[in-house]
């Protein structure tokens, strides 16, 4: 089986082409970097992707935080995820980095802040 | 009245990397004047990953790019004032500008950076027929709305303009559950980058109908619905393509115009294809002691080019209120060939010591077309280029060697070769 993607591990958006057998990747082309060639195999296999959202702050500036998560996450698991993360609200003071929910369904990834309130 | 070394207006991406850099060269007395409430410009409100891939080689939200800066700025003795609105400036370099705390403020300034960055073209400027109900905004508005006022101002979304603001709202809108209808394009290819075509839209399922462009808004107090309808080879609507898609949102993200009007009263002359001011290679003004970077100058497609962009003109600021300036300038104006749009710098000072990089666009798309700079009727680079993209800034490079031979009769031109 072949499949042609557009790499997002970067803006350059390189056009890769992949060689694949089930969940087995024969060959990767295309890729102009090493990022590329990890992208396009997880993509034939598991694809993930970070996403990132806000939540609510009580006593902040702002009242939502923007929050990320820490790696990607599995593609199926995308909108799940966002239930967790509107179901949280978190106290000001709020600083970058802060983990906003551990381990968020069981991924191994946190939720994270991405800036101060 | 007060007195500064170098006063820069905004304090976005661009404005802070060109006052730590001129910080940096030696430059004693700084201010930043910012018209929000907080250092960090649009970044604040673009959550979404992707920045600093280049500059600082891992990948950041917006406000964790901003952060890295405002910290940077807040470790030295540059003065910063937000809510801070800047009015005017003369011949002189006498900056006017208003707060609440202050009141009127005059700032004689030896030089001036310009970073005031960019806005949204906005409704007034498509000629969509309808009522003036609510619903019809901006992408970057309802972005404004969504990610720092945590507000969803719809539920069924319709966007035109296929620019990066508007496919990234594409998402998000769909990540807090919002329904995104199409997102509908004029020209025959995307505005925004390649993969957010992918992770905004192919992930989502969100149809992108090229050629297409929305021609009615329907709805009395709330918008109901829009009429879209395919265009023709003159971007003129075709009667018989005509569909009505029900949504009450639709968002614009239909190109950003930089916010140039201090420059224009100065009398700094601006290029009428980036509206930007027109710049030599440390990006100065024809105004002396003026320059300009970032978005203000010609919109870019990533933050970590406007930050090397401002470095430069911090770097050009220091040098002229320092006094290192070459003292000898001889300018040769850059022209663009087949197929490119404008080039950053639109004049290069010979006399500069170091290689110059020149940034253009390209017209339309060209898939393994080469770009072929040329000098006094020499080809000095061409180079094959997989694939350009209006919505990609590209650049070559001049060396300082090249620029050592040249003269007042010079000639720089970067074209497109298919």
């Amino acid at each position: 089986m072949k499949r042609e993607l557009t790499c997002v591990a970067c803006p350059l958006g390189c056009s890769i082409t992949v060689e694949y057998e089930g969940t087995e990747v024969l060959s990767v082309t295309g890729n102009t970097c090493k990022r590329g060639d990890e992208y396009a195999r997880t993509e034939i296999v598991n694809p993930t992707r970070n996403i990132a959202s806000t939540v609510k702050v009580v006593g902040g500036v702002h009242p939502v935080v923007p929050v990320k998560t820490s790696a990607p996450i599995p593609k199926t698991m995308i909108f799940d995820c966002m239930k967790e993360i509107n179901n949280v609200c978190v106290n000001a003071p709020v600083s970058i980095g802060q983990v906003v929910i551990p381990n968020v369904l069981g991924t191994g990834v946190d939720i994270v802040a991405t800036n101060i309130d | 009245m007060l007195n500064y070394d170098l006063v820069v207006v905004g304090g976005g991406p661009a404005g802070m990397a060109a006052a730590l850099k001129a910080k940096e060269c030696g430059v004693e007395r700084i201010i930043i004047l910012e018209r929000a409430e907080t250092l960090g410009g649009i970044l604040e409100q673009c959550i979404h990953s992707g920045f600093g891939l280049t500059y600082f080689k891992e990948e950041l939200s917006g406000p964790e790019y901003a952060a890295r800066f405002i910290d940077m700025v807040e470790k030295t003795d540059i003065v910063v004032k937000c809510d801070t609105m800047v009015l005017d400036i003369d011949e002189n370099n006498l900056v006017t500008a208003v707060n609440k705390k202050d009141g009127l403020l005059k700032i004689q300034a030896k030089a001036i950076v310009l970073a005031m960055g960019c806005r949204e073209r906005p409704r007034g400027a498509l000629e969509i027929a309808g009522t003036r109900c609510s619903g019809i905004m901006t992408a970057g508005t309802a972005q404004k709305y969504v990610n720092l006022d945590g507000y969803m101002p719809g539920k069924k979304v319709v966007i035109l303009g296929s620019g990066d603001i508007g496919l990234i709202m594409a998402r998000r809108m769909t990540l807090e559950g919002a329904e995104v209808k199409v997102v509908c394009e004029l020209m025959p290819y995307s505005g925004g980058l390649n993969r957010n075509i992918v992770q905004c839209l192919n992930d989502y399922n969100i149809p992108l109908r090229l050629s297409t462009t929305v021609v009615e808004t329907h709805g009395k107090d709330r918008l109901e619905g829009v009429t879209i309808a395919q265009v023709d080879d003159h971007l003129q609507p075709i009667e018989s393509t005509k569909e009505y898609i029900e949504c009450d949102t639709l968002m614009l993200s239909v190109g950003l115009i930089p916010e140039n009007e201090l420059t224009k009263n100065v009398g700094i002359a601006i290029d009428r294809v980036t509206n930007g001011a027109v710049v030599d290679e440390m990006r100065q003004t024809d105004h002396k002691g003026v320059f300009a970077c970032g978005n203000v100058l010609h919109v870019h497609d990533l933050v970590d080019f406007v930050t090397m962009e401002s470095q430069l003109a911090g770097q050009g600021a220091a040098d002229y209120i320092l006094g290192n300036a070459p003292a000898e300038a001889v300018y040769v104006n850059t022209t663009t060939g087949n197929g490119v749009r404008y080039l950053v710098p639109q004049r290069v000072n010979v006399k500069n010591p170091n290689d110059v990089k020149l940034y253009f666009r390209v017209g339309k798309i060209y898939k393994g077309a080469k770009v072929v700079l040329e000098i006094d009727g020499r080809i000095i680079s061409s180079k094959k280029r997989p694939k350009l993209a209006p919505g990609e800034m590209e650049n070559v490079i001049i060396s300082a060697a090249e620029l050592a031979k040249m003269d007042e009769n010079s000639t720089i031109t970067v074209r497109v070769e298919e």
